[in-house]
């Protein structure tokens, strides 16, 4: 089982308060780590207006990502990419029943600010926008929101964690209808867990305390996810999944879920698309459900997609550094 | 007697923690039994109980009701085999439900518990809360309830058992061999609701 609680009792974005006659607690590790618990085995889809929202519920998705463009208009456009208009993203709100999410720019505190006050149920701080400080990401703890961040390895994974993220999504290249990065990254993160695993088993303390230098991050946090051999809290599969059998291959690479941006809404078959993507990662484990789901796409209607070896801008490498 | 079968419905949701649950409260009352995931409609028909962890509603019903579960899991309510209904388990279970802010829902449900549900009743995840609950009438005098946009339940039929309230809001009910609660036990540690459950369990079986 992946724990619930996080160090820092002390966060400031837990909120103690009496309702009526009882003591209640917001904002706690577990509250925020067991959201993403309940998105798992779910599709998130990115969306930019209230009528992709009600296709994406209807399709089965588990919570919608609320963008002002999709990555790959993102990418087209150029310029800065920041949060999405508060308007749009509380007239989705108002018209669907599953969570609904929002990005903001990495580092930029009061655009996160801004989405909590919105009120969305999670936050992405997320390098498909341009980001606002590189050098230091939000610190999650002050938030009684939940956020989720993108990762390339397990170091940046584990250091958005320290910083309160409750949620981590392996990073692809945004936008390019493409998997390949997302394999890439999923793979890497996972033969990081089998090292530190195997070094956590061998009972080598020196070893793992080199991999907390190396990865710049605690020791705990480094010795609870080797003990665990699995990142500690949920982790989803994101970054150019087009296809049903796009998001079943990377379910079967250990993902508790997928996020789809411009795979759904860039097709010309969003609607049978976006059913199809959700069929495929709830029943991964059969390939004969995968292949109804994949006959319910055309492959001449998916977007075109680019190659990410001649890419100006690889989103990716954003604040990942850090 | 054999050992008991139970299955956690694993469509979407916080599935392992369930059946890591429910395995430790067999182990912890001592008994023989298995608990797996459970997805397909030969799966279910052999078990003697069934958890239906929390998730998102839309996506258990919408997907259960592709692959036939749906059914399979009303004929088995029919029999009388016990569920346990966690947060969206609970409005799988119910006749009706409604959301607080779009309104009424037509969405795939098992239409068993004679209850009206409100879903996100507390609110969104901001309003997501910790406190500590009681469930006097099954022996829980204390438990840490877990709410994660939780639904409450707005009304209840006659047959209804309320088993515990969160000021006004009724958070936990039971009917037959149906159990229901807003809150996730399986994220709590305190195994006494899923003992409570392998028990109604074992005795029918």
């Amino acid at each position: 089982m992946i724990p619930l609680s996080g160090d820092l009792g002390n966060a400031k974005g837990v909120v103690r308060e009496n309702v009526g006659s009882f003591a209640t607690i917001r904002g706690t590790s577990t509250l925020k780590r067991g959201f993403a618990h309940m998105l798992k085995n779910g599709v998130v889809m990115d969306v930019t207006t209230v009528e992709q929202a009600q296709i994406a519920e209807e399709a089965g998705a588990v919570a919608v990502m609320v963008l002002d463009k999709l990555p790959s208009d993102v990418r087209k456009a150029g310029g800065v990419a920041r949060t999405a208009s508060i308007r749009i993203i509380q007239e989705i709100m108002d018209s669907v029943t599953i969570p609904v999410m929002a990005k903001c720019r990495i580092g930029h505190v009061y655009e996160a600010m801004v989405l909590q006050e919105t009120n969305v149920d999670m936050i992405d701080e997320s390098e498909v926008l341009t980001p606002a400080d590189e050098n230091h990401h939000i610190w999650k703890w002050d938030f009684t929101s939940p956020f989720v961040n993108g990762a390339r390895n397990l170091g940046e994974a584990l250091r958005r964690i320290e910083e309160g993220a409750a949620m981590i999504r392996t990073k692809g290249e945004p936008g390019t209808g493409n998997v390949a990065e997302a394999v890439i990254h999923i793979k890497n993160v996972n033969t990081e867990l089998r090292r530190i695993k195997s070094i956590y088993d061998a009972g080598d303390e020196q070893d793992l305390i080199s991999v907390a230098r190396e990865l710049k991050v605690s020791y705990s946090l480094v010795e609870e996810t080797a003990s665990l051999g699995r990142l500690p809290v949920v982790n989803f599969a994101a970054g150019g999944i087009s296809t049903p059998a796009d998001a079943a291959y990377l379910m079967t690479l250990g993902c508790d879920g997928v996020f789809v941006g411009s795979g759904i809404f860039k097709a010309d078959d969003a609607k049978e698309r976006a059913q199809a993507i959700v069929l495929a990662t709830t029943f991964w484990e059969d390939p004969d459900k995968v292949k109804e789901a994949q006959k319910m796409i055309d492959e001449r209607q998916s977007m075109l997609g680019l190659d990410t070896k001649n890419l100006d801008l690889r989103m990716q490498e954003r604040g990942s550094t850090a | 007697m054999s050992g008991i079968n139970i299955g956690v419905l694993a469509v979407q949701g916080d599935v392992a923690e369930n059946i890591m649950a429910t395995k430790m409260a067999l182990e912890e009352l001592g008994l023989e039994g298995i608990v797996n995931e459970v997805k397909t409609p030969e799966q279910i028909s052999d078990l003697d109980g069934l958890v239906i962890p929390g998730g998102e509603s839309t996506v258990i019903g919408t997907l259960s009701l592709v692959n036939g579960s749906l059914k399979k899991i009303k004929e088995k309510i029919a029999s009388g085999m016990p569920i346990f209904g966690i947060c969206a388990g609970m409005i799988m279970l119910s006749k009706k439900a409604k959301d607080r802010v779009v309104g009424e829902m037509d969405q795939p449900l098992l239409d068993y518990l004679d209850i009206k549900i409100e879903r996100n009743a507390f609110g969104r995840q901001q309003d997501s809360f910790e406190s500590d609950i009681s469930l006097d009438k099954i022996g829980i005098s204390k438990f840490p309830g877990v709410f994660i946009r939780a639904p409450s339940i707005i009304d209840v039929g006659k047959d209804v058992e309320v088993l515990s309230k969160f000021n006004e809001k009724i958070i936990a009910v039971k009917q037959g061999n149906i159990i229901g609660t807003s809150f996730h036990p399986e994220l709590t540690g305190d195994l006494s609701l899923h003992k409570y459950f392998v028990n109604l369990i074992k005795t029918k079986h």
